[in-house]
């Protein structure tokens, strides 16, 4: 460890992981740098690496240590970041998605009032909480402020193809909810939620901690593999996807509902080139070329 | 189609070696949790050590043949009946068509290994035929599944693992870990206690993850860092190491095994070397245990010792 705040601490993590914490704090400067550094390292490609999991301010390699040295691998994950640097050179070849959502859904709504004793405000929804503690006067101001900018797509994880995402504005303006009390049992599939100052989409049913917003028509996760976004693998999102949230209205809620069910729906997305820079000097400028560029065609 | 279920026992899997490649996307290992346990068996009836067989815990299943076969049981001792006849743990015996395999009381350990020569050969998803059950990747036996077989030749019935190489199953167990991750959040009162107390296994205790009971632990006084939550023992949601110990707000280590969740805001303060999950894996409820740190260089050295018991068992039949 030293004192410098650009230099990564590295853990053992048993005899087979390294854990690689580049900062304590949450940032979209640590995030890239995570990302820059496993794609990196992805392209080196060393035998004996078993998982390459970037995650919001650090990454975790996992090998086999009969094949690479610990201190071999070690060495060469010092390398990479000596010249990563902060990474302003990294473009991220990555997608805008679109994702929309239906506030304050009849189901995510039913949950969370089986859930009121583990709340922090049990008189108030999960999204009239959030609403409230972030200073907006009602829930169409929040819901603006949650999808008038983008998400970046920080870390896939926690169970199979969940998307934790930071909201691309500055600090002071991120909206910021804590996680229940104590956590659900249960939530449903496609939930969008929020937790510290991430959001996230539900893949699967299942337990969770985060406030419950609304739901999203499109499925993330497909292990049958059966829909068109999943003929090449089961998982939606990849860590750096670019997401933009859209309100949208229970009828087109259910329109969707029924090319889904038809196996006609398709998540729309776009590539995009993503640098860090050009989007910190101007990040309202940027936002709206990104919309330019999910919008075209 | 010579396997059918007529009793699935507790929770009882198809489980191979796992599939690696996929924990970034939060899919993770899966497979055997007793790797070991899984090795031995598929040796005793002559299938590659990672082919696919069956693991129940605590409870067997209860299932009928519809072909002959060659089977072997390891791992816990849950001892096996054919037709209500107990038969040998860690040996290889063969079965008739109309044959009936069903378990007695799990008298020690947790997890057994049910493997039949020619592996289960359910479909491959993700490059295993591993169940990973929140990802909705295959799904825990129910009756009246069918499981096919895959082709197999030679006889190898009679084949026994010696007693000395079978693991040890005992009710006080200790665990290997390397210190490190997140460990600097526990004051030196508290790592003292995480090193130096019994803790004791709460049934919390499946495939995702083995939860313990014991005294709370002592952590630095912190504001959590930009990102992190509330609680003194978050951080910002980061990936979590397989059999890495976390505490959430400084009680119940709980240690997360080769269906973990991949990543979280809970502060991790060690990793349970790799060889030792299998001793994890067979510990039952009410375990007492205790975690002794090594160093790196120790784990490797614990790792090679794994190989070669793991080599002595492959040699037996080589």
């Amino acid at each position: 460890m030293t004192a410098n705040p650009t230099s990564a601490r590295y853990s053992w993590g048993g005899d087979e992981h390294i854990f690689v914490e580049l900062a304590e704090s949450m940032s979209l400067q640590a995030n890239f740098r995570a990302m820059a550094i496993t794609t990196s390292l992805r392209e080196q490609r060393p035998d004996g690496i078993l998982e390459i999991c970037p995650a919001n301010a650090s990454y975790q390699v996992r090998y086999d240590p009969d094949d690479i040295a610990p201190q071999v691998l070690l060495n060469q994950l010092q390398e990479i970041e000596k010249q990563v640097g902060d990474a302003a050179d990294f473009s991220l070849s990555t997608r805008i998605v679109e994702i929309p959502v239906l506030y304050q859904d009849p189901w995510t709504t039913e949950t969370l009032l089986r859930f009121r004793d583990r709340h922090q405000d049990p008189d108030a929804t999960d999204i009239e909480y959030a609403a409230r503690i972030n200073g907006f006067s009602s829930t169409e101001e929040f819901i603006a402020a949650h999808s008038n900018s983008p998400w970046f797509t920080s870390m896939v994880g926690f169970v199979a193809g969940l998307p934790f995402m930071f909201q691309m504005v500055p600090q002071e303006q991120q909206l910021i909810v804590p996680k229940y009390l104590r956590p659900r049992t249960d939530t449903p599939k496609q939930t969008v939620g929020h937790g510290g100052c991430f959001g996230c989409i539900y893949s699967v049913r299942g337990a969770g901690g985060y406030q419950m917003f609304g739901v999203t028509p499109a499925p993330i996760y497909d292990p049958d593999q059966s829909m068109p976004d999943f003929e090449d693998f089961l998982v939606f999102f990849r860590p750096g996807d670019i997401v933009k949230f859209t309100p949208i209205d229970r009828d087109q809620y259910d329109a969707n509902i029924k090319q889904v069910e038809a196996g006609t729906y398709r998540i729309r997305s776009r590539p995009f080139d993503f640098r860090l820079d050009p989007f910190l000097n101007d990040p309202e400028g940027f936002n709206a070329r990104m919309l330019e560029v999910l919008r075209a065609d | 189609m010579p396997i059918e279920v007529h009793k699935p026992g507790l929770s009882t899997t198809v489980q191979d070696a796992g599939r690696n490649g996929y924990y970034d996307v939060g899919i993770p290992p899966s497979g055997a949790l007793d790797q070991y346990s899984l090795a031995a068996a598929n040796h005793l009836v002559g299938n590659a050590p990672h082919a696919a067989a069956l693991e129940c815990v605590y409870m067997g299943p209860e299932i009928g043949f519809t072909e002959p076969a060659t089977i072997a049981v390891t791992g816990a001792d849950i001892p096996p009946r054919l037709n209500g006849e107990e038969r040998p743990l860690w040996e290889s015996f063969p079965v008739a068509a109309g044959d009936v395999l069903d378990f007695g009381f799990a008298k020690a350990g947790a997890r057994a290994y049910i493997a039949v020569a020619g592996g289960i050969d359910t479909p491959v998803m993700l490059g295993s035929r591993s169940t990973y059950k929140l990802g909705g990747l295959g799904r825990p036996l129910a009756a009246g599944d069918v499981l096919p077989i895959g082709k197999h030749s030679g006889d190898f019935a009679g084949r026994v693992v010696p007693e000395e190489l079978r693991p040890a199953l005992s009710k006080e167990v200790e665990i290997r870990v390397v210190m490190g991750l997140y460990d600097h959040v526990l004051a030196p009162e508290g790592r003292k206690n995480f090193l130096g107390s019994i803790w004791t296994l709460t049934p919390v205790a499946d495939r995702v993850g083995f939860r313990y009971k014991g005294s709370e632990l002592e952590l630095i006084e912190r504001t959590p860092p930009f990102g992190a939550g509330q609680d003194p023992s978050n951080i910002v949601d980061a990936p979590y190491p397989i059999g890495s110990i976390q505490i959430p707000g400084g009680v119940e280590p709980i240690i997360l095994h080769r269906d973990a969740v991949s990543g979280g805001g809970y502060m991790m303060v060690a990793t349970v070397i790799s060889g030792d999950l299998d001793v994890v894996a067979q510990s039952a409820p009410n375990t007492r245990t205790r975690f002794v740190e090594i160093s790196l260089d120790e784990a490797m050295a614990a790792r090679r010792d794994y190989r070669q018991r793991s080599q002595r068992v492959a040699d037996l039949f080589a």
